[in-house]
C-alpha cells in the first residue's frame, strides 16, 4: 500500500484510560517535588540545551505525567544537569533530580 | 425615623440590614422566598477555609434578630417607581410599600447548564453541576449514575462563563476556586477516587487560594489538565466519555470518567434582571450598573436607590459581606442629608 503513499496510521492522541501511570506514581515517590508543578514553563524557558535544540523539558515530564514514555530516554540525553531550571522554579520542584529520576526509571523498566 | 427598603435577603441583604439596624436606622427586608439565605445554604463548605456554610448562614440568620429589622418573606417586589422624595416598591400581587432609600440585593442564579447540550447535563446521569457536587459533598455521599463509589471524577471550569456560545464573555470568578475545594473534598471522602480538573486558567485570586491549588496538587494528587472538555457521551456501562485537547502537550485527550462535574458560572438573578429593566440600572450581562466600580460602587445613580453583592457582578460571600457594609454606610450618609 505504501506504493501509492497510504499507510495505517495510529491515533495520537492521549487515551487516558488505558495509560499506566505506574512510572510517573514511582518518579512521584521518588522526587515528590514534582507533584507541585503548576507548568509554568521557566524550566524549558532557561534551558541552555533548549535554546539550540528542539530539546523541552517541560515537555518532557509532561509526557512523563501522561504516561507517554516513548522517546523520552533519548530525549533526556540532550540535558546536560546544568542545573538552571531548577534555581529557577517557583515551585521549587528539584528538577535536575527529577531528570536523573526519570533517566533511572526508564531505564529499569525498559522492556 | 427613616426607612429603608433592602430587597434579598441574602447575605448581602442581611448584613446591610444589620449594620444600619443598629446605626437606628428602620429597615423592612424583603425576599422573595419563603426562607433567607437560600443559595449560601446549598453548600456545604466555604472556600478557602473548609467553614461549613451552615456556620455562616446560622450566623447572618442571628442578625436578623437586630431591633430594627422587619423582615418579610415570600414578598416579590417587581417594580420601584420614584415618587420625587421617596420610592415606591410594588410587588408581584400589586400590593404597595414606601421607603426613603431603597438597597438591591437580589444577587445572582447560576448558569442553567441544560444551554450546553453538547456536554450532557440532563441527557446522562452522570454529568452533574458543581451545585449537585456541593450537595453530595453536604451529605457525604459521592455516587456516579449507577449509585455506587465513583473511581474518578473530573471537574470542567467555565460552564457557562467566558463563552460567547452562552453569551457570557465574563469570569465567574468563584469557580476555580469551588474546583479546587470540590476535588480536595472528593478525595477526603474517596480517597481511592481519581480527581481531574480540566481549566483553561486558574484564576486564585483570593488569599489562601494559591496554596489551595497547591495543596490539592501536593496532598491530595489531584491532576490538572489545561484544555476544555468539547463533547461528553454516556458509555453503555452509564460512565462518561469525554474528549478533550491536553493544550500544554498539544494532543487530543479522550477519557472516561464516573462523575463529570460541571462548574457553572454566576448569573443575574431573574430578580435582578427584572429590578434593573424596571428602574434602567441594568449594565452588562443583566447586572446592576453602579456610578463607578472604583468609587460610588454602591450608587446606581438614581436618588435614594443602592446596589449591594452579586446582582452587581460575581462575588464570594466575604466580597458581597464587605460590599454590603459599604452599601449601609453609603445609605446612611444619604438619610441623614435627607430633610428631617
Amino acid at each position: 500500500m505504501n506504493k501509492f503513499g497510504f499507510a495505517i496510521k495510529t491515533p495520537r492522541s492521549e487515551n487516558m484510560d488505558k495509560v499506566s501511570l505506574e512510572r510517573y506514581h514511582m518518579l512521584l515517590d521518588r522526587e515528590p517535588s514534582f507533584k507541585r508543578c503548576f507548568q509554568c514553563g521557566c524550566c524549558s524557558a532557561t534551558c541552555s540545551a533548549r535554546q539550540f535544540t528542539d530539546f523541552s523539558i517541560r515537555r518532557v515530564h509532561t509526557s512523563f505525567r501522561r504516561g507517554e514514555y516513548e522517546g523520552l530516554d533519548e530525549q533526556l540525553k540532550q540535558c546536560m544537569l546544568c542545573g538552571k531550571c531548577t534555581l529557577v522554579c517557583p515551585r521549587g520542584v528539584n528538577l535536575r533530580s527529577l531528570i536523573i529520576n526519570m533517566r533511572q526509571i526508564l531505564d529499569e523498566t525498559k522492556q | 425615623m427613616k426607612k429603608v427598603a433592602i430587597i434579598g435577603a441574602g447575605p448581602a441583604g442581611i448584613e446591610a440590614a444589620s449594620v444600619l439596624a443598629r446605626q437606628g436606622v428602620q429597615v423592612t427586608l424583603f425576599e422573595k422566598s419563603e426562607s433567607p439565605l437560600k443559595n449560601i445554604q446549598d453548600k456545604a463548605f466555604l472556600f478557602p477555609n473548609f467553614q461549613a456554610a451552615q456556620e455562616v448562614a446560622d450566623d447572618l440568620s442571628g442578625k436578623l434578630l437586630t431591633d430594627g429589622i422587619t423582615t418579610i418573606l415570600g414578598v416579590d417586589i417587581t417594580d420601584l417607581k420614584w415618587q420625587g422624595t421617596e420610592w415606591k416598591l410594588i410587588d408581584s400581587k400589586e400590593q404597595t410599600y414606601v421607603a426613603d432609600a431603597v438597597l438591591v440585593a437580589t444577587g445572582y442564579q447560576v448558569f442553567d447548564a441544560h444551554r450546553k447540550e453538547e456536554l450532557g447535563y440532563g441527557i446522562y446521569k452522570g454529568v452533574i453541576t458543581s451545585l449537585d457536587m456541593e450537595q453530595m459533598i453536604k451529605h457525604g455521599k459521592i455516587l456516579n449514575a449507577n449509585g455506587d463509589e465513583p473511581k474518578r471524577v473530573t471537574f470542567l471550569q467555565c460552564v457557562g462563563s467566558r463563552d460567547e456560545k452562552s453569551g457570557n464573555n465574563y469570569c465567574s470568578k468563584i469557580c476555580c476556586v469551588t474546583a479546587v475545594k470540590q476535588a480536595i473534598e472528593v478525595r477526603k471522602q474517596i480517597p481511592a477516587c481519581e480527581a481531574s480538573v480540566f481549566y483553561m486558567d486558574l484564576r486564585m485570586w483570593g488569599q489562601g487560594f494559591e496554596e489551595m491549588y497547591r495543596t490539592a496538587q501536593e496532598k491530595y494528587g489531584v491532576s490538572f489538565v489545561r484544555g476544555r472538555i468539547s463533547e461528553a457521551a454516556a458509555t453503555f456501562d452509564s460512565r462518561i466519555q469525554l474528549k478533550s485537547e491536553d493544550t500544554l502537550m498539544g494532543l487530543p485527550l479522550k477519557m472516561t470518567t464516573d462523575l463529570l462535574v460541571l462548574m457553572v458560572g454566576m448569573e443575574a438573578s431573574c430578580g435582578t434582571k427584572a429590578l434593573g429593566k424596571a428602574c434602567d440600572i441594568s449594565g452588562d450581562y443583566g447586572f446592576i450598573r453602579t456610578v463607578s466600580p472604583h468609587l460610588y460602587d454602591n450608587d446606581t445613580g438614581k436618588p435614594g436607590l443602592f446596589a449591594a453583592g452579586s446582582c452587581k457582578r460575581p462575588m464570594s460571600v466575604w466580597d458581597t459581606v464587605n460590599d454590603a457594609r459599604a452599601a449601609a454606610l453609603a445609605i446612611k450618609e444619604y438619610v441623614d442629608s435627607l430633610p428631617q
